[in-house]
């Protein structure tokens, strides 16, 4: 039998938590409710309501726009393994101690300053437009492809630093540990410290591939028919913008469950309760 | 190759080590032979745990020479890698692999760098557990042990290379107090065995019971070195008397 004090207790904190609802509720809305008065009863809001939420052109542009958005997802796929294997070669040759590495580890530097300091729409526009003119033989042509490789340097170099500063993480008492039971310095990295390093620096690499999903739209710029270049043809035929708002629902669906995941990843106090 | 008994396995000549301007080690001379348990004592700071990681090849000499079984392992032309694959050493703060079981701690070298299949290894290391009283903790990570317990994993894990001179490093000194026990009865069994070890420690109980002799380290150098009764009863030194009546102050001694 509980005590009466402990009774009591239990009562408050249930009346705690239930006003605490009750002020969440409330407040929500509040403010969303504020929100939604504003945009709905705005003097531009039915020609809005009918350029860009359309349920007529929605349906009639949605199978389109959903058929070109695979080929963001292709992108996004190939580019995201891309940039987990770029990105990490690019960090272990920038911690690479060996003096026979010294050149591979200056172009390591430089790759990451120069890759991550251009913005990404200019990179895919040089890679685009640049390669081809080469004229090399057994260079890529096909614009989805450059563009693709454009938004693997671009990431590589923000990946590689994630790494970096993962692996730098790592105790030096692990490595220490891992050189006395017998392993080579390469061994202690591939068994003891990149396990630790990769573990730890998962929610910012998610964190990146959730930027990245969205950034495919950019190749968009080199002719590839992907979801917001075709929503942008639809949208020159009709003049309506609902198809961008599918194009934007798509990428949507592809980045919110990767940045709950990621809040999963960072502990509860990142989740949405 | 192997030495017979009351041979030097382990020689240190002239040992000196520096870190920028500080001075760690001012030319240590040391021998542990065969089969005989060496401890090192000495105040915080003394250079203890740095002389353990130059034997074992973690930081480079500044000058003189280590010899293990007469062959001469500080030598730029020597590969550390194949040195520290004969030698043991366990850390004081234990440094197991927290994403690996403690199993997988035990297993990974003889695994990746003595040449072991799987099953060896996880035979090996099944005993070895055992053998530390740690048979049903086999799958455990370091995280659900005790301090105790991951200590005696590293042990396990330094011993299953079998190597010729086992290096303890303050092993005891991150425990608590009720934990010290079960570790030193590790170390008292590998003793037993004839285990080849240079204890550095603060347990003078212990060092008193396990060595064969002490050897006292002040500001990087051996100051007086001999059997436990001498060096702990009748210490010759006014620093080694200084030391120990501190430990005896403190309850440690």
């Amino acid at each position: 039998m509980p005590s009466d004090r402990r009774l009591e207790r239990e009562a408050a904190k249930r009346r705690r938590h239930r006003r605490g609802q009750a002020i969440a509720a409330l407040s929500s809305v509040v403010v969303l409710g504020g929100i939604a008065a504003l945009v709905l009863t705005s003097p531009g809001w039915p020609t809005v309501r009918e350029t860009f939420f359309s349920w007529t052109e929605f349906k009639d542009s949605f199978p389109d726009v959903l058929r070109a958005f695979w080929l963001d997802v292709k992108v996004f796929l190939v580019v995201e393994l891309a940039v987990l294997a770029v990105g990490l070669l690019v960090a272990l040759v920038r911690i690479a101690r060996s003096p026979a590495m010294f050149p591979l580890r200056l172009l390591a530097v430089a790759f990451v300053d120069l890759f991550r300091g251009i913005p990404t729409i200019l990179l895919v526009f040089m890679v685009g437009f640049g390669v081809p003119a080469l004229e090399l033989s057994g260079t890529p042509s096909e614009p989805v492809v450059l563009g693709a490789i454009a938004l693997t340097l671009s990431y590589s170099a923000y990946v590689a630093e994630v790494y970096r500063a993962g692996i730098r993480s790592v105790h030096r008492g692990q490595r220490d540990a891992a050189l006395a039971v017998g392993l080579t310095e390469a061994q202690a990295m591939r068994h003891v410290v990149l396990p630790q390093a990769v573990r730890r620096v998962a929610p910012p690499l998610l964190n990146d591939f959730v930027a990245l999903q969205k950034d495919v739209a950019l190749i968009s710029i080199l002719g590839p028919l992907e979801a917001f270049r075709e929503a942008q043809i639809i949208n020159a035929q009709t003049f309506n913008f609902t198809p961008l708002v599918a194009a934007a629902l798509l990428y949507l669906a592809v980045t919110v469950p990767m940045a709950r995941l990621v809040d999963r990843m960072g502990g509860p106090e990142g989740a949405v309760r | 190759m192997s030495a017979g008994a009351g041979e030097a396995a382990l020689e240190l000549r002239g040992i000196t080590k520096a870190f920028g301007e500080r001075e760690v080690l001012r030319g240590i001379d040391l021998t542990v032979r065969e089969h005989e348990a060496v401890a090192l004592i000495g105040a915080s700071g003394s250079g203890k745990s740095t002389l353990l990681r130059c034997i074992d090849l973690l930081e480079e000499i500044d000058d003189g020479d280590v010899f293990l079984d007469g062959e001469t392992i500080t030598d730029p032309a020597v590969d550390p890698v194949a040195v520290r694959r004969r030698l043991g050493l366990v850390f004081q703060a234990y440094n197991l692999f927290p994403h690996m079981t403690a199993l997988e701690n035990v297993m990974l070298g003889e695994r990746r760098a003595h040449g072991k299949t799987r099953a060896e290894a996880e035979e090996q290391g099944r005993a070895l557990l055992a053998r530390f009283g740690l048979a049903g903790r086999e799958d455990d990570r370091p995280d659900n042990l005790s301090g105790g317990q991951q200590q005696r994993v590293a042990i396990a894990r330094a011993f299953a290379g079998r190597p010729r001179v086992l290096l303890l490093d303050e092993i005891t000194s991150a425990l608590d107090p009720e934990l010290v026990g079960e570790v030193l009865e590790a170390v008292r069994d590998l003793k037993k065995e004839g285990m080849t070890m240079l204890i550095a420690t603060h347990e003078m109980t212990f060092a008193r019971e396990v060595a064969d002799q002490v050897a006292f380290l002040h500001e990087g150098r051996i100051l007086e070195q001999g059997t436990p009764a001498q060096v702990l009863e009748a210490p010759q030194q006014e620093e080694t008397r200084r030391f120990l009546s501190r430990l005896l102050q403190a309850g440690r001694a």
